[in-house]
């Protein structure tokens, strides 16, 4: 990264993240650190009885072979539901910038669920993607595929990978055709003058132009795989068959919010941030140096 | 920033409008959980209770499923605006209990308005999960339900199975399972909702057998599992050996086999009384009978138990709100708002006497699926197996037995195996949560 | 080429067409949903094509079904839905611009701190810290008020983030000949920043308006009074996966009435992406 042409100015800046400090402050790191004491805390739910345990509550939940199996289900999960949903929308902007005719309408369409799906998201994952009555279910066994995530580990990951992928599909192709906007028409015409194929274009000059928000999409999608999917898992598995599908978060979630162990889940949160800001920060230091910026 | 102010302007005037009618009454706020059908009974029951009298004034506020009503309670209560009654699910019952501090019980509430308390005008079976060992009742039961059978008349009649007669025992099931797959009419024979709250919780009531030591954990104080006894063992064997070829499909944790049920494409089913509701309005042509038993069992059948949510009474409020508390509870108890309750909603009915009425207006006569639960928790007075299972931590032994179901279901483990590794695990995880 | 760019356009139409099969999907299958009676829903699966009941469902919603089971009428459930949505996406764009610009086109001591203590908040979810949370909303008396509802889910990082993406990519020559020009930083933003970040602006609205419509749990915490109730709580209130009726004909043409708003949003915001489109061209 070069460094970059910058506005000498002592105070301003400061000015400018003051709104979103004071409430990231507010609403983020108070009740953050709130969790963090709360992870040292052996207590009820309603906090009658309380007491300090230093380390014992993550003592207790990294020795819980569950929780090592939960790791990985978290890691196939997460790489999986991020692949997925960003190569099909990247596919699909990539296609609506190719077409012209109906070009504004396929956009409309394609954004539009964006709307709905969390909003009914919850019954909707019932009559559609429900092991056992959904319709892609019936579907699929009219089909005559074996298929029962009620009790098979790898149907039960591939449906919960498809309804996180499904959702997010539409957030990225809106940010794809966003980014592929942006790119000035005269570079790809250029290329295309020299005789540089479709496909060479795309990957020499398309791909490495949208890297910038390629990047964006990577962590937005890693981050909504890792913390935003409990409802699905919730709605569609329950982090069965077994724990095949219990994911880290859904742990926090169902050991915290349906179980109300509140020490533990807790500790799980906060172990949960430090592998997600190490991930992040992974992804800062070598995948964007492999962005290029204008 | 023009934005905020207004905001705040409207919400200030939406705030004005929403208080005019507070003025007179006290206001006594009610969290719940119901939706559907049953959130309409919560606001009409909470609207007519309002216009019976002039000094209270209930104010439902739906807050979500169960354990999101929990949660937004619990965290209303440590921020100190907890608010006056509180509907919690059954397996909440033993954390509600545990946090002494923080609820007043129903008993102390009503005696506080100068009330009596009769216990011997409520259902025993429901009051007696809602009371201390003592026999205090903490809460008030509002919604109970309790695992029935249903069947499919229609693939009766295919399978060549007598239509009004459904199995008793499970060993029936069994059968008719098999003659329903063997002889095509259905693609399978039998499916259930919840196997831990109807196989595992009510199989030890119905059948007169332990669950856990101390009564289930109702007497207090230590608490071990018991459920990887023989008649356990034999009886999730069956189901695992049934589920290798599809005789006996599983459909989820919760409620979601009844869409399956629903689908025509099993026989047999066993649910909530409170599913009784969808399977009416699908047209479908169905039969009802009482939960299988097993038939090795000497004291079978005993008793079910009741599913299902109570109202719970937040401490620390004022003499005049734990007033209108009562006045309200004394008025859930009246005769007619029970039956309306029971009539409309397909809960069972809290009194007796609504039970009697019910029966008098000839209700069961048409709707002859509503008795079955009462009767199954009315038949014998309960024993120390038989009142229901409380531990401070229900949902996560669930949890634990749903994973060990589902494993021996694919094969992985015996029946054996997987309840073992429920009591083993299941007891360390309840001593963690006693140990607080 | 010729040819072959015919071609190609069919294979764009036809991925696009998959595309829209998968994703659009569920809006329709709710649409297939609310034109059924009650006795087909109930019975699975549910059929793929609509039926005939489409007048009946929703005119029996409109005159009182929703009002009926919601509590509240649907003008004021969606009112205070938009004023949440609105407030969100307004608010969120506003002080994430600003921080954006702070953190690419300033140096200044602690400026990287400030990026990581916005950056984080992407990474707890609002179900894991309630009760600290629901403290906080309760000490600064934000409970059933429409702040209460929009402030705290303003903090948050996916905002900052885009836009430092998408601010890293302007040229520094942009920002040498501003301040040759004699633009100060005030002038730069208004006049070249702003207008070159419609397009991204534009989508982040729609992303954030369909984000604030949407949300259940939070709204579902801090209102305690039937008339602050957003359409998505009213909503989840009508449906009973277990033990009540549920009248999934009437649920489902809530839910399209949920989701006619975002969906005049997406199409108005359509125009701004075309207008960036052609100004990218020139």
């Amino acid at each position: 990264m070069t460094p970059r042409v910058v506005f000498p100015n002592k105070v301003l800046p400061y000015l400018l993240v003051a709104p979103q400090l004071a409430i990231t402050l507010v609403f983020f790191y108070w009740p953050a650190g709130q969790a963090l004491y709360q992870s040292m805390l052996k207590e009820d739910p309603f906090g009658l009885k309380s007491k300090f345990v230093w380390f014992a509550n993550f003592e207790k939940v990294l020795a819980d072979p569950a929780y090592v199996n939960s790791i990985k289900v978290t890691a196939v999960f997460s790489l999986a539901t991020a692949l997925v949903a960003m190569s099909v929308a990247l596919l699909l902007a990539v296609m609506a910038e190719r077409v012209v005719r109906g070009k504004g309408l396929y956009r409309t369409l394609m954004i539009w669920p964006y709307a709905v799906a969390p909003a009914i998201a919850g019954m909707l994952f019932l009559f559609l993607f429900n092991p056992s009555i959904g319709t892609l279910a019936v579907l699929l066994r009219k089909a005559g595929i074996a298929w029962d995530p009620l009790l098979d580990g790898t149907d039960a990951m591939m449906l919960v990978v498809t309804a996180a992928a499904w959702k997010q599909i539409s957030y990225n192709f809106l940010f794809f055709v966003a980014g592929l906007q942006a790119i000035p028409k005269s570079l790809i015409e250029a290329a295309a003058i020299d005789g540089a194929g479709e496909t060479k274009r795309f990957w020499t000059i398309v791909f490495p132009l949208l890297a910038p928000t390629t990047f964006f999409l990577l962590v937005i999608n890693t981050t909504y795989a890792f913390f935003d999917t409990f409802g699905i898992i919730h709605a569609v598995t329950g982090g069965g068959p077994g724990k095949a599908t219990e994911t880290l978060v859904y742990k926090v979630y169902n050991d915290g919010f349906v179980n109300l162990i509140l020490g533990d889940s807790a500790a799980q949160s906060v172990i949960l941030m430090v592998i997600v800001i190490a991930l992040t920060a992974i992804q800062f230091r070598y995948v964007e140096r492999k962005v290029h910026y204008g | 920033m023009r934005f905020h102010g207004f905001a705040a302007g409207v919400a200030a005037t939406l705030t004005l409008f929403s208080t005019t009618s507070a003025f007179a009454a006290t206001q006594i706020s009610w969290w719940h959980a119901m939706t559907g059908a049953n959130a309409e009974v919560v606001d009409k029951i909470s609207k007519d209770f309002n216009a019976s009298q002039s000094d209270y004034e209930i104010v439902p506020v739906f807050k979500g499923t169960y354990p999101e009503t929990l949660n937004a309670g619990i965290a209303a209560f440590r921020a100190g605006q907890s608010p006056d009654i509180m509907q919690v699910f059954d397996v909440g019952t033993g954390v509600m209990m545990a946090a002494e501090g923080a609820i007043k019980p129903v008993a102390e509430v009503l005696e506080g308005a100068g009330l009596k308390f009769d216990k011997s005008q409520y259902l025993p079976g429901i009051v007696g999960y809602y009371s201390k060992p003592d026999g205090t009742m903490l809460s008030f039961p509002y919604n109970s339900s309790s695992p029935i059978l249903y069947y499919n008349k229609d693939i009766f009649q295919k399978a060549g199975l007598d239509v009004n007669n459904p199995p008793k025992t499970w060993n029936e099931v069994w059968d008719a399972a098999k003659k329903i797959k063997a002889s095509g009419a259905a693609p399978c024979g039998y499916t259930s909702t919840w196997l831990t709250w109807i196989h595992t919780e009510n199989f030890a009531a119905w059948n007169n057998i332990s669950w856990a030591t101390g009564e289930n954990g109702l007497a207090g104080g230590e608490v071990e599992l018991k459920v990887n006894a023989p008649l356990y063992v034999n009886h999730f064997q069956a189901l695992a050996d049934l589920a290798k070829d599809g005789t006996f499909k599983y459909g989820g944790r919760t409620s979601e086999a009844k869409q399956i049920f629903l689908a025509g494409e099993c026989g047999i089913f066993t649910e909530s009384s409170g599913g009784l509701g969808d399977i009416v309005k699908s047209g479908m042509n169905y039969g009802i009978g009482q939960l299988p038993y097993d038939s090795d069992a000497p004291g079978a059948p005993q008793n079910t138990t009741p599913g299902g949510a109570s109202l719970w009474v937040f401490g620390g409020k004022s003499d005049e709100q734990y007033k209108g508390v009562a006045a309200f509870f004394t008025y859930l108890s009246k005769t007619e708002v029970q039956e309306y309750l029971h009539q409309k909603s397909g809960y069972l009915p809290v009194t007796l006497a609504a039970y009697e009425a019910t029966k008098a207006s000839g209700f069961y006569d048409k709707n002859p699926g509503r008795e079955t639960p009462i009767l199954q928790m009315m038949g014998k007075a309960p024993t120390e197996n038989s009142k229901g299972v409380r531990l401070p931590n229900l949902p996560q032994v669930r949890d634990i037995m749903n994973e060990e179901y589902e494993k021996m279901l694919a094969g992985q483990q015996t029946a054996q195996q997987a309840l073992d590794n429920v009591v083993q695990r299941g007891n360390a995880a309840i001593k963690d949560a006693m140990g607080n | 080429m010729i040819g072959s760019s015919r071609f190609r356009t069919y294979v764009a139409h036809a991925v696009l067409l998959v595309g829209i099969l998968i994703v659009a999907f569920p809006i329709y299958y709710t649409f297939v949903a609310s034109t059924h009676t009650l006795q087909t829903i109930l019975r699975p699966p549910l059929p793929l094509l609509p039926g005939g009941e489409f007048w009946n469902n929703y005119s029996e919603a409109l005159l009182g079904g929703v009002n009926r089971i919601g509590g509240v009428g649907v003008d004021v459930l969606l009112f205070n839905t938009l004023v949440m949505a609105l407030g969100i996406a307004i608010g969120k764009i506003c002080i994430s611009i600003l921080s954006a610009y702070a953190i690419v086109f300033f140096r200044f001591p602690l400026r990287m701190v400030f990026f990581w203590l916005i950056f984080i908040t992407l990474m707890l979810p609002v179900e894991v810290r309630i009760l600290p949370t629901y403290k906080v909303m309760v000490d600064l008396n934000l409970i059933d008020t429409y702040a209460g509802l929009i402030v705290p889910l303003i903090a948050s990082a996916t905002a900052t983030l885009l836009f430092r993406q998408f601010f890293m990519t302007i040229p520094g020559e942009l920002v040498e000949a501003a301040r040759v020009d004699g633009a100060g930083p005030w002038r730069f933003f208004f006049d070249i920043l702003l207008p070159l970040s419609r397009t991204n602006i534009a989508a982040l609205f729609v992303i954030l308006f369909i984000y604030g419509w949407t949300q259940y749990l939070w709204p579902l915490l801090v209102t305690n009074h039937n008339d602050m109730n957003t359409i998505v709580i009213a909503l989840r209130k009508m449906v009973s996966f277990a033990d009540a009726d549920t009248q999934w004909h009437l649920v489902m043409v809530t839910a399209m009435l949920a989701i006619v708003p975002p969906i005049l949003v997406v199409v108005g915001m359509q125009r701004w992406f075309v207008r960036g489109l052609v100004e990218s061209e020139k």
